[in-house]
């Protein structure tokens, strides 16, 4: 309560000072302190912010509690956790909050989701697992991310795997793309673990680097649907390929050329498959922690050192390359540990600072992380978010193979295992199709339909009228300031300002509504305001 | 060599029957002409359609019950139903369940050998809204997103209501959008628009009036405070926008076009107070708004194994009474000639009729033959296409497959019916298959 009174007093105090309501609201969401560069991140990116002429600003803790979790595990945090972490006097509280996140089974889901977006985890269509082995290696992705194995031994269990698509979850990767030849095998890869897009590559290059992958077999077996992954050395050339002339070459020969030009003579007995993953996993490599390091910066800062986060080469410069090089460095310094390099920007200044930009200047800063970048909520985060404020549940589906497959009700969104299970919600909302591991798949931009759901949908609404947790709040014996206070906790993780609780008192007496329909409303309104639907 | 004969063949008769119909005065040149050329010819002549109205008789309604009547077939065969009468076009006679339609046949043509032989809804549904066959490595869309892509999002449709819209409910037994994805699903309204207030999903919300949508919008508004804090910002901008559209349908224009109560009540009762006749107006109105594709999935449905003759007293007299009030509704104002309707099942019924036991008088799924109404965007009226032999069991003249009537559909609003269409993966597809599998016997030239 004490965090109350503060911040009522603080917005009065500002409110004497500064008239202006906008300048009162600012505060709510950015703090007065300007930020002092602790780490080299701070420093390398606080640089080029001041070249632009830009004073960086932090952002108060509620925004930062509900970022955090966001970001982290994709929920939002309930009435209680939030106000025991406004309450929450100690000095080291936000990074107290970045460590208990890190540890928790929502981000082991969160953080699943997205490797299950870059590999493809879906049972059907069009990369075709089929649910068993989509489970199968969902599994071993969120096992992974749960046990923090490190980078390069996540990869390297990928590249060289063999065995039962239902029995050992990675060789899935193998199978999760439209098409098994070794050239569509190298430009899965090329994709995933380097960031590269093989278009851009000479038909030389894609066939030198196919040769690792000439040897990837697959067979049948007698139960339905399942499928071994192996080494063959034995397997006859496969001609569906750019480069068939050079490819048969480099397969006679015996020799494979890495992406980066130097050609190597496949020993016999060794499957080439290891080979290549050695080179990829090196210290050395210039792609491999690359696209690991901007991948999870976008993650957590909306946006790549280099964009599109999987489009690296040499005429798409990163906004910057010291940045970039130093996140590369610091992540084979923790032994491609990748909690511990999204702890090092959780803990960064950088990442704490405010969304609040009002100048004609956002596209450039937004480039140079001058501001944490508004945007729209994952689709599962967002269902999930409004199903947990509300204290409903979603029916997730899907259609293959039949007998359909149900999910239990209170599972959330992000959890799911098989890209084909869905709900209308999920694709009306952008729900990547898993089609190609490409990072701009997802497209998060609100459009008009979408909207429209949100604001007048009896999906929605059926949510708010019905939902256990807002009914209890209006059913409660509470006071209508504490009904205030309650749905704003809950919904937008904050307490409400004078001014918002005037506007709603003024609501409540000009509507002429029950109390309780007013109180649907004003949750209504939380729930359709842009500090709910986007991450700021 | 021989599917060439037999492709001839196909167009052979065509042109004898366009040619026994002397109303076709360009008979003689588009018959000198290749097939191929005839579409192209067609096509620029016509296109005059800009919207569609699609009734779909979901389940499959008797074709020898309704528009292609069989009187003579005997009790075993017509059950009650043995009685026609005539049109206002001589010569033309349909089921005396009709009698609304009946006068209003000059204005919409039948097609009385429509076959595919497919006995399965979900499959015989899919083909005849796809044109494809069922069981390939595609979903396709149907017709309805085809038109939402090509006379909507790609014609910078603008529109306040999405360029195609079912009433009141999707099939749900196929995907609509196919392989096109979610932007061309069609917006369900939901609701009904025969009750007190239609509510519109998304658009009227139970037990919200105006005025409190109203009053909650300003609330929105006042508590919006991160946003009003940075006006500026393009995510700010874009959600801010999409809201201002979003209410254009919810509380200004976009929500008028559903609201019947701005219609005259005499008409609305010649359209019938039941949901189909009131879901015909809804129809137009959306026309009227330029809404390029208006599916009515008919509600009920006309899966009549068992309790056949009933459920056809019940509500073929709606039927007649919607669609004929909609086709003479369009035609008053000028709508019908940039208007298409068309209607019919995913199949006909069994001509036979099944009394033994659990049917007790029932008909079955029959894929081999069935009849369509047509009319409007330059389809031409009072006009048959094809015959069924004599009890209705399949095509005597002039079979017209899938291909042949959503290829004549598309041709007459100006949709390369082979054109290609985006699929997400780079796949080839396109409107409709063509090759020697397609069966197929050309476009509906005589009434085009």
């Amino acid at each position: 309560m004490r965090g109350n009174i503060l911040l009522y007093g603080a917005l009065f105090i500002c409110l004497l000072v500064l008239p202006q309501q906008s300048r009162a609201s600012k505060d709510l969401y950015s703090s007065l302190w300007a930020p002092v560069p602790e780490s080299p991140i701070d420093k390398l990116v606080f640089a080029k912010v001041k070249k632009a002429g830009y004073q960086p600003r932090f952002c108060t803790d509620h925004v930062f509690l509900r970022r955090a979790y966001l970001d982290i595990t994709g929920t939002v945090p309930t009435a209680d956790e939030t106000r025991r972490f406004l309450e929450d006097k100690s000095f080291n509280k936000r990074v107290r909050l970045v460590d208990q996140l890190l540890q928790s089974d929502a981000y082991a889901d969160y953080f699943a989701m997205k490797w299950c977006d870059v590999l493809r985890v879906k049972a059907e269509f069009p990369v075709n697992l089929w649910p068993n082995a989509a489970q199968a290696y969902h599994y071993w992705i969120r096992t992974s991310i749960r046990d923090n194995k490190s980078y390069d031994k996540f990869v390297r269990e990928m590249l060289v795997s063999n065995g039962s698509n239902y029995r050992v979850g990675p060789v899935n990767f193998y199978r999760a793309m439209q098409s098994h030849t070794p050239d569509a095998i190298a430009s899965t890869v090329a994709l995933t673990f380097m960031g590269c897009r093989t278009a851009h590559w000479n038909d030389e290059k894609i066939a030198g680097m196919s040769a690792f992958f000439s040897e990837v077999g697959y067979k049948a077996t007698r139960e339905w649907k399942e499928e071994v992954v192996f080494w063959d050395p034995n397997k006859p050339f496969n001609s569906l390929t750019n480069a068939p002339a050079q490819m048969a070459q480099y397969r006679e020969r015996r020799t494979a050329v890495f992406p980066d030009g130097k050609s190597i003579r496949l020993p016999h007995g060794k499957d080439p498959r290891e080979i290549f993953a050695d080179w990829l996993i090196s210290d050395k490599n210039p792609w491999f922690a690359t696209i690991y390091v901007n991948r999870a910066w976008s993650w957590l800062m909306g946006r790549g050192i280099i964009e599109e986060v999987d489009d690296i080469r040499s005429d798409n410069k990163p906004s910057n390359m010291a940045l970039l090089k130093h996140l590369r460095t610091e992540f084979i310094k923790y032994n491609y540990d990748m909690k511990k390099l999204l702890r090092y920007i959780l803990t960064s200044q950088t990442y704490h600072l405010d969304s609040i930009y009002e100048g004609d200047q956002e596209e450039k800063l937004a480039k140079l992380f001058a501001f944490y970048p508004m945007r729209r909520l994952d689709a599962e985060v967002l269902i999930d978010a409004i199903n947990k404020v509300t204290g409903s549940t979603e029916l997730y589906t899907s259609a293959i193979p039949e007998p359909f497959t149900f999910v239990p009700a209170n599972k959330p969104a992000v959890a799911l295992p098989d890209g084909s299970i869905t709900s209308s919600f999920l694709e009306m909302f952008g729900k990547p199709a898993r089609a190609t591991g490409m990072d701009n798949e997802r497209v998060n931009k609100l459009s008009d339909t979408q909207k429209r759901h949100l604001l007048n949908s009896s999906h929605i609404r059926g949510k708010i009228e019905d939902g256990s947790v807002v009914s209890q709040i209006l059913n409660s014996k509470l006071k209508r300031q504490q009904m205030i206070d309650e749905l704003y906790l809950t919904i937008l993780s904050r307490y409400p300002t004078i001014e918002e609780c005037a506007w709603i008192n003024n609501y409540i007496a000009e509507s002429k509504l029950s109390e309780r329909n007013a109180g649907l409303d004003v949750a209504w309104a939380l729930i359709n305001s842009d500090e709910f639907i986007f991450k700021h | 060599m021989q599917q060439t004969t037999k492709k001839n063949r196909g167009c052979l008769l065509t042109r004898r029957q366009m040619l026994a119909h002397s109303t076709l005065a360009a008979a003689g040149t588009i018959a000198g002409i290749s097939p191929l050329g005839a579409r192209a010819a067609a096509a620029k002549k016509a296109a005059k359609a800009k919207s569609v109205i699609q009734v779909f008789l979901w389940g499959g309604m008797s074709h020898t019950d309704t528009w292609d009547p069989k009187p003579d077939a005997g009790y075993d065969w017509t059950g009650q139903f043995n009685k026609v009468i005539e049109t206002n076009v001589p010569g033309i006679q349909l089921s005396s369940l009709f009698p609304k339609l009946a006068q209003q046949m000059d204005k919409y043509s039948i097609i009385r050998s429509m076959t595919h032989g497919i006995n399965g809804h979900e499959t015989a549904a899919y083909l005849m809204q796809t044109g494809h066959p069922p069981g390939g490595r595609l979903a396709y869309p149907c017709v309805g997103a085809v038109f939402a892509l090509m006379k909507g999002y790609n014609e910078g449709y603008k529109g306040l209501i999405p360029p195609y819209v079912v009433l009141t409910n999707p099939q749900g037994r196929f995907s609509e959008s196919g392989f096109l994805g979610n932007k061309y699903k069609p917006f369900a309204t939901g609701g009904d628009p025969n009750a007190q207030r239609f509510e519109v999903e998304g658009v009227v919300a139970r037990g919200i009036s105006d005025e409190r949508q109203l009053g909650r919008r300003k609330l929105l508004g006042n508590l919006n405070t991160l946003s009003r804090c940075m006006p500026g910002l393009k995510a700010v901008q874009e959600s801010e926008e999409s809201a201002e559209s979003a209410y254009q349908l919810i509380l200004g224009e976009g929500k008028d076009v559903f609201d019947l109560s701005l219609e005259d009540s005499k008409l609305r009762d010649e359209y019938g107070r039941h949901t189909f006749g009131q879901e015909c107006l809804v129809a137009r109105r959306l026309v009227e708004a330029g809404v390029p594709y208006v599916t009515i999935n008919y509600p009920g449905g006309w899966d009549t194994h068992s309790n056949h003759f009933a459920t056809m007293n019940k509500q073929c007299p709606q039927l007649d009474q919607g669609l004929a009030r909609l086709l003479q509704d369009l035609d008053e104002r000028g709508l019908l000639e940039t208007t298409i309707v068309w209607c019919c099942g995913e199949f006909g019924r069994s001509p036979k009729v099944d009394w033994q036991p659990p049917w007790n008088g029932g008909r079955n799924h029959y894929g081999k033959c069935n009849s369509v109404l047509i009319a409007g965007g330059g389809f031409k009226g009072g006009m048959v296409v094809g015959k069924s032999t004599e009890k209705g069991e399949e095509p005597a003249e002039r079979p017209v497959y899938p291909v042949d009537l959503l290829g004549s559909i598309y041709t007459m609003a100006g949709i390369d019916m082979y054109a290609p269409l985006p699929h997400p993966m780079g796949l080839e597809a396109h409107v409709l298959p063509r090759g020697s599998e397609v069966k197929s016997t050309g476009l509906l030239e005589e009434i085009m």
